[in-house]
């Protein structure tokens, strides 16, 4: 058991890795999708079964279609000037030496004050669903009323406005040009 | 069952957060901006379930559900602002949109 966590932390790890610096969205958001659905391995090595499922359902499964949605609606070819010209390899060296000594601390931290060794029960769907239905009644409903305010939000929003303009005053030499080329 | 100890779980989870924000940081693309969010939801969600499993309680995965509701709405809202700036904009880059940038300073 431990050795598949290990080997799917390591799969998550260096898939998002993958997926942050991947220039392509779409291969991107395929690397994305194996990061999550590994991190799903390691919810069900926990003893975490529904999230399991959840998160290959509702994360790996839908909210990453409607990204491949979107990226395949705008149709973008990724070449960001900006980013180039930022992203030097100078530019690397100080973030990344404060990062190691925070992660360096971290580490030590976590070495000097043992926690107690895990010994993972699994926690099934039907103590989660109690406790979601008992305990935490009014978050279901207050992100219920959330989810709500997404749908109406991502449908104003999503709406495609028509441009209203007048068809002499629009101005468009452009238009006008190729239509005397091609008469 | 799993008998990795806490702390290289919670090592994993911070490494995982750490990849998200720094694609957010380095990042000008709005789509992998967005992404990277994804990444860091993830990874809190995943202390929630690694707490709750540790204490033998659900609440950590009650937990999980409610961030798995806001990241959906999340997405759901900012795909459509995404769709929007690219109609308006024809461009990706978030360093586009400044129109309320003071225009002395710079």
């Amino acid at each position: 058991m431990n050795t598949i966590f290990y080997i799917a932390a390591a799969t998550a790890i260096v898939s998002s890795i993958l997926a942050i610096t991947n220039r392509n969205a779409i291969h991107a958001l395929l690397y994305l999708i194996i990061s999550l659905m590994s991190v799903s391995v390691v919810f069900y090595i926990l003893g975490a079964p529904l999230i399991a499922a959840l998160e290959v359902i509702v994360y790996a499964g839908a909210i990453m279609v409607l990204f491949i949605f979107v990226v395949m609606m705008l149709n973008i070819g990724l070449e960001e000037e900006t980013e180039k010209k930022w992203l030097t390899p100078k530019m690397w060296i100080l973030p990344s030496i404060l990062a190691a000594i925070l992660l360096g601390i971290f580490i030590y931290v976590l070495k000097v004050f043992q926690f107690e060794k895990t010994s993972a029960e699994i926690i099934g769907p039907k103590q989660v669903g109690i406790s979601l239905f008992t305990t935490y009644l009014i978050a279901v409903e207050i992100s219920a009323i959330l989810l709500l305010a997404g749908i109406v939000g991502a449908y104003h929003l999503g709406k495609q406005k028509k441009k209203v303009t007048h068809r002499f005053l629009e101005n468009t030499p452009s238009d006008k040009k190729s239509d005397l080329k091609t008469i | 069952m799993v008998t990795v100890s806490m702390e290289i779980q919670i090592l994993f989870a911070g490494l995982l957060f750490l990849i998200g924000l720094t694609g957010f940081l380095v990042g000008r693309n709005i789509i992998f901006m967005l992404l990277s969010i994804e990444i860091m939801l993830n990874s809190a969600a995943l202390v929630f379930v690694i707490a709750g499993s540790h204490w033998m309680q659900a609440d950590g995965q009650v937990m999980f559900i409610f961030i798995l509701t806001v990241s959906a709405a999340e997405v759901s809202v900012g795909l459509a602002l995404i769709l929007q700036m690219y109609h308006h904009y024809k461009t990706l880059d978030a360093d586009a949109l400044s129109k309320l940038r003071d225009n002395e300073v710079k």
